[in-house]
């Protein structure tokens, strides 16, 4: 199941976590990315809460959590190289996992149609 | 984008896939399909394109008819040796006011009969108000509307030499008319990148033609504004408006090797510039503050407006004016200013970054081996 933020995130439900990153139209419009950097595994967040931080070339921008929960993993590979966001946002540019506080808010959220629909 | 005004070549760069911007009141291409990181690597490994024909030509030209009235009446608005610029070449120049700051920073080059001026678009029409006052009937000030293509990179000469072999024998600032696949160009063998190139001046209605001949090369991309500022920012060139302005003087930033002997103090032709006693005082005493280089440790870019400081605990020392990632660096980049007591290569500095202080260091220059073709 893959769920869709106002800020341009994407969520896929894995388990009992999900994946997050930002989508290749928020990866497009920021442009090559040259710097990112990850919550503390572990971390609890706050929807809204701004826990990443990036720079492109163009201008630094911060990522929210885009519900309640606990950061279980990072992806420790856009740290080291940044274009990979770019280059495969929707996969191996994937940003956390997370657990989240209540699972039933990922149906809140957009879905694919929904998102297409909110960036067109 | 309405109100913006269009270079010659905008139609084209819509059909490359720009995306633009507004820049100096021109709708701009900041980067096409490539993107800045693959555009900018592109340039210092091949040649790039650029659009600069928002930028001001503008010709002086002395009414007497002898160019030296024009050199004398230019080196009263400017710290500048003008009169020993022999034809054919082009200088760096900088319109300084009473104080000693910057106005404005441009090339000029002797034509032979007149002099040739490129300034900045932001500036353009002050620049024309102030060289028409300063040079009151001593000279015509003839704004010209013209399409303005840089061409850089080190593959730059090879292109260029296949329309126009003639260009291979210019050196770095050198300036002389050159006819281009039948087009009548000014080819200045300069540019705003680091690395070898040209400039070249041509007719707006031929433009386009230049830029699809040059295009037409697979060695040459087209190179956005975002590509052009992450190109000069590494080879530590200054932009007008961020890392000089009226409040800097040309020793703070680090430039006092464009005022030439003849303009200082012993000179044939000292001071008689605005700012004379300021800036010619500081060649000699030193300034009290100086644009540097800076490496940011990590690989977080620190932007304009982040403040330096010696230790954890002061104030504020100084500024970054202009920063970002270097592609070639593969690494953050950033220039700024600070006491000159902080300003010798490898000194140590802290920037504050969302809060946190982060180590910077003053760097060694130059970080890019510049690829001009001086001899």
């Amino acid at each position: 199941m893959l769920r869709f933020t106002e800020e341009h995130e994407w969520l896929k439900l894995d388990g009992e976590e999900v994946i997050v990153g930002i989508t290749e139209h928020a990866a497009e419009q920021l442009g090559d990315l040259v710097f990112v950097e990850l919550p503390a595994e572990g971390k609890m967040v706050v929807k809204g809460e701004e826990i990443v931080t990036i720079e492109s070339v163009k201008a630094a921008s911060d990522i929210a959590a885009p519900l309640d929960g606990q950061i279980t993993e990072v992806n420790p590979a856009i740290v080291e190289t940044p274009a990979l966001v770019n280059e495969d946002p929707m996969e191996n540019g994937w940003f956390f996992k997370m657990t989240l506080a209540d699972p039933s808010e990922l149906d809140d959220l957009m879905d694919e149609e929904a998102y297409r629909a909110y960036i067109a | 984008m309405t109100g913006l005004a269009r270079t010659p070549l905008h139609a084209l760069h819509v059909s490359l896939g720009a995306k633009s911007g507004p820049f100096a009141g021109y709708d701009m291409p900041i980067q096409f399909p490539a993107g800045v990181l693959k555009e900018h690597l592109h340039v210092r490994a091949a040649a790039g394109l650029f659009d600069v024909s928002h930028m001001g030509q503008v010709v002086v030209r002395p009414r007497s008819g002898a160019l030296g009235d024009a050199a004398a009446a230019l080196e009263r608005l400017m710290p500048m040796d003008v009169a020993g610029l022999k034809p054919g070449r082009q200088r760096y120049g900088l319109f300084t006011n009473e104080g000693g700051g910057v106005l404005d920073d441009l090339m000029f080059a002797n034509r032979g009969d007149h002099f040739l001026l490129v300034v900045n678009a932001a500036r353009r029409a002050e620049d024309i108000a102030l060289l028409e006052a300063g040079l009151a009937g001593v000279c015509a000030v003839e704004p010209l509307e013209r399409g303005l293509i840089a061409l850089q990179g080190p593959k730059a000469e090879a292109v260029l030499a296949r329309l126009a072999p003639d260009v291979a024998l210019m050196r770095f600032m050198d300036v002389r008319a050159v006819e281009i696949d039948g087009i009548a160009a000014i080819v200045s063998r300069s540019g705003y990148t680091g690395e070898d190139g040209f400039e070249i001046s041509v007719p707006s209605e031929r433009t386009v033609d230049l830029a699809e001949r040059l295009l037409a090369d697979p060695d040459v991309l087209p190179i956005g504004l975002g590509a052009r500022d992450s190109l000069r920012l590494e080879a530590g060139l200054c932009l007008l408006g961020a890392d000089i302005d009226t409040t800097t003087t040309p020793v703070e930033a680090a430039l006092e090797w464009a005022i030439q002997p003849a303009r200082r103090r012993g000179g044939a032709r000292a001071g008689g510039f605005p700012g004379a006693a300021a800036i010619l005082g500081q060649i000699e005493a030193g300034a009290a503050r100086r644009r540097v280089m800076l490496l940011p440790e990590g690989r977080a870019p620190m932007r304009e407006g982040v403040e330096l400081f010696a230790d954890e605990g002061g104030d504020p020392v100084g500024r970054v004016t202009s920063g970002g990632f270097g592609p070639s660096l593969g690494a953050p980049v950033a220039m700024g200013y600070v006491p000159a007591a902080l300003a010798a290569p490898r000194t140590g500095l802290l920037g504050r970054l969302r809060g946190q202080m982060q180590p910077v260091m003053v760097a060694p220059t130059p970080l890019i081996a510049p690829g001009y073709k001086r001899a």
